[in-house]
């Protein structure tokens, strides 16, 4: 049986990173807002530091939506499936993903919003790699820099400014765009080991800065601070110093009473009216079909959740799915190449086992455009980044840089026993720009268990982005050498297969044929029917999207607000 | 929940925690090595759980290291997920350590278990290069059950975190404790010891099943540190 529910002002679909601030404006305008979460509340007691469980496991406690939907992925049109991983890498709770990120909480850099046309302006509209579909979007940092600003005060994030209005600060990244004023905490401090690295990269002439984390460096609206104690990786936090939206701007929205969360919800479509506007959602929960009839959809589940709920909520007016009479709902697909990263390994033991992803330092020297690209073969760049992190089954698994015959055995024991806290492996974040034939689709086999298809990506790595990924391996070494690494090992590049760090497949930009969502992001085909996540994004930038999706997300609500009466009429 | 006719979860860690101890003795342990009673097995039958002992030691072998997957039962730990949370591995399990006593027969004539230790090296080498799925899945595990928290059944005696000097779980840290030279006590505590976390959490994480086995993940899942 249907049971239909008393209509609302505004429904959220995903309650996790960006759908979790987006709440927040809407709740202190004084709307109604139903926020639908499949997963539940996770608290502290449920964040042990359990390596096994959090690392190993996938977290079997929590709920499992995500993880029966993992999307499938070929490299192109004609390629065979690669092996599909088990598990989705993310997760199912109030606060979502942002519940066990590592809360690395970047802007972008200004070149990420006008790549055309500050590329063409320097280097020549040639430089624009062949078939990318990369777009300016349609704001500019400036535009979005009091969001990020607000985001960084409600949610939480440490830092050092390098740019206030203008006023660079080489304490902070000088290659930041200008921003208002300083984060509202300081930076997590740092250790022995990354001020040895920030000591070698001054020797190279380079820029080193601490990371911006979404976690309290110091106590703060009834959080703790940090406790460096190591679990951060897909850990929860035991003292709520990471500021998971679960408990930073969830809460505050429910303290308006204008929020309700529905856990357990699991949203099967969005609903269309006969106008053509959407008229609510559908959901699961607890073996009955519910139906939340809303003024107003904000989709905030993730990209690939996004992108299916859209392609599976077909209508008279939708016959492609909901949004996609441009056919651009999948399109513009981007992943971070992020995994051919550098594994170092030092002399004398670096003391990693504390500390956490956001404990570290970056290099932007060789990020976005910040250096001349004038003889290079590629545009953008890598951001260069090593912390203090380490778990020993993770340690334990470490390679041994071709210094063991075997990966097991005594001359293998004698070697991790040795260097087990040795080794560090730098996280290179570069840029990923969209192309063509880079799409999210319907699965046409793989179903979930309510036998819907799953998404099927269709994505790789093209020539600009191997080429990044080879210039950052060798900046990396350089930086590695000049703090006294003896041996490193490169990874590779790999493919474009389901990831934390997913873009597009729902562009906002002015021109609806080739954008689903406007510079609000609300569908130019459906205007009372929002996107928020890195869905909305049109290129990558060389740094976590966490903080961009969220000023995204708040501005997005924010709009709604303001503009309640036309985009609900 | 209580059967009479198995060892309480409280015996089995009087027992690991002998294993230790014995295990700890150094280089007189090594020459005679302390005989470690047979425990109750969840999952897998005696000659499979022989086969696998066998194998995880030498993966990680007891010599002048230190104490290796014996000592730190890591053949349990596998026992025991295979039960629960890595009951999709079972047949893989069945199917391998099987098929490695069926290669040592027809390549040194004996069966695994009951190899020296330089021919169990010679079929696992053999293994390594036929079956590299099997191989790295055990491996896997056996870094699991060496190196996991001790309450899931392994590492027994923290004999796994001693070998790499990890210096154990604490809830905070201060930076002299992440200088180069920390001078730090060594904890030897499960995450479960400490009273703020929900044991019946890490119970959920036993028995159902994994929603992954990290072992298959593919790339690109978002942390560098596994998918190297």
């Amino acid at each position: 049986m249907t049971v239909r529910l008393k209509p609302t002002d505004v429904v959220i679909v995903g309650l996790g990173a960006a759908g979790g601030v987006a709440a927040l404006p809407l709740a202190r305008a004084g709307l109604d807002v139903i926020g639908l979460e499949a997963g539940e509340w996770l608290t502290p007691a449920d964040f042990a530091p359990d390596e096994i469980r959090n690392n190993y496991r996938g977290w079997p406690q929590s709920v499992q939506k995500a993880n029966q939907e993992v999307p499938t992925h070929r490299r192109n049109a004609s390629a065979p499936y690669s092996p599909r991983p088990t598990v989705a890498p993310m997760m199912n709770a109030v606060g979502g993903t942002s519940v066990h990120y590592w809360a690395q909480s970047w802007r972008l850099n200004p070149w990420d919003f006008k790549v055309v046309s500050e590329t063409t302006r320097r280097y020549g509209a040639g430089r624009i790699p062949t078939g990318s579909t990369v777009e300016d979007w349609p704001l500019t940092l400036e535009e979005l820099e009091p969001y990020y600003d607000k985001v960084e005060y409600e949610v939480g994030v440490s830092g050092k400014a390098g740019n206030i209005g203008g006023r660079i600060d080489p304490a902070g990244n000088i290659f930041e765009g200008p921003r208002a004023r300083e984060y509202p905490m300081p930076a997590l401090h740092g250790t022995e080991f990354t001020q040895m690295m920030a000591d070698a990269a001054k020797g190279l002439g380079l820029h080193a800065f601490p990371g911006p984390a979404a976690i309290n460096s110091v106590a703060r609206e009834g959080r703790a601070g940090c406790m460096y104690h190591g679990w951060c990786d897909r850990g929860g936090c035991h003292v709520s110093a990471k500021s998971s939206t679960n408990v930073s701007t969830i809460p505050k929205a429910l303290a308006t009473k204008r929020l309700r969360v529905t856990t357990g919800a699991n949203v099967i479509s969005i609903d269309v009216g006969k106008d053509g506007r959407v008229a609510g959602v559908t959901y699961l929960k607890g073996g009955e079909t519910y139906v939340q009839p809303a003024a107003a959809v904000i989709l905030a589940s993730y990209v690939y959740e996004n992108v299916r709920l859209l392609l599976l909520s077909k209508s008279r007016q939708f016959p492609k799915g909901l949004a996609n009479n441009h056919g651009q709902v999948g399109r513009h697909y981007m992943s971070h190449a992020q995994f051919d990263g550098v594994t170092a390994l030092f002399p004398e033991d670096i003391n990693n086992w504390y500390g956490l992803p956001a404990q570290g330092v970056g290099v932007d020297n060789w990020a976005d455009d910040n250096f001349d690209h004038a003889g290079r073969d590629f545009i953008g760049g890598t951001n260069m980044y090593v912390y203090s992190n380490r778990r020993p089954i993770a340690a334990a698994s470490m390679g041994t840089f071709g210094k063991t015959a075997r990966n097991w055995g005594s001359d293998w024991k004698k070697f991790v026993s040795t260097n087990a806290d040795r080794t560090n492996t730098a996280y290179l974040q570069k840029t990923t720009l969209p192309y063509d034939q880079n799409v999210l689709d319907l699965d046409p086999v793989v179903k979930d268990p309510l036998g819907q298809p799953v998404i099927r990506i269709t994505a790789d790595y093209q020539d600009n982005e191997k080429r990044i990924g080879a210039f950052a391996q060798d900046k990396m070494i350089e930086w590695f050498k000049a703090a006294g690494a003896i041996a490193m090992d490169k990874s590779p590049v790999g493919t474009m297969g389901p990831t934390t760090h997913a873009y597009g497949g729902a562009r906002m930009g002015d021109n609806p044929e080739t954008n689903v969502v406007d510079r609000w992001g609300f569908c130019h085909e459906v205007h009372n029917l929002a996107i928020v996540g890195g869905s909305v994004m049109g290129t990558s930038g060389s740094r976590n999207p966490t903080l961009t999706a969220q000023a995204l997300a708040w501005r997005t609500a924010q709009h709604l607000a303001e503009n309640w009466k036309s985009r609900t009429a | 929940m209580a059967d009479p006719g198995k060892p309480s979860r409280r015996d089995l860690f009087k027992g690991a925690a002998l294993a230790g101890v014995a295990a700890s003795g150094g280089a007189a342990a090594q020459a005679q090595p302390a005989p470690v009673r047979r425990e109750a097995l969840e999952t897998l039958s005696a000659t499979e759980a022989d086969i696998l002992d066998a194998f995880c030691a030498r993966l990680i072998p007891s010599d002048e290291t230190g104490p290796g997957a014996r000592e730190a039962r890591a053949a349990h730990y596998i026992d025991r997920s295979l039960a629960g949370a890595l009951a999709s591995s079972r047949e893989a399990y069945r199917n391998g350590l099987g098929g490695l006593d069926v290669r040592a027969r027809a390549m040194k004539g004996r069966a695994f278990a009951a190899l020296a230790d330089a021919d169990q090296d010679q079929v696992l080498m053999a293994l390594e290069k036929d079956d590299p799925a099997f191989f790295s899945l055990v491996r896997g595990h056996t870094l699991q059950g060496m190196f996991g928290d001790p309450y899931y059944g392994g590492n027994a005696g923290f004999v796994g975190w001693d070998m790499i000097g990890y210096p154990g779980i604490r809830l905070g840290v201060g930076q002299a404790q992440q200088a180069f030279e920390p001078h730090l006590t060594k904890v030897r505590m499960s995450a479960y010891d400490f009273p703020m976390f929900d044991r019946s959490g890490a119970r959920i994480a036993e028995i159902n099943p994994a929603p992954v086995d990290h072992q298959h993940m593919a790339s690109g899942m978002g942390d560098p540190e596994h998918d190297r």
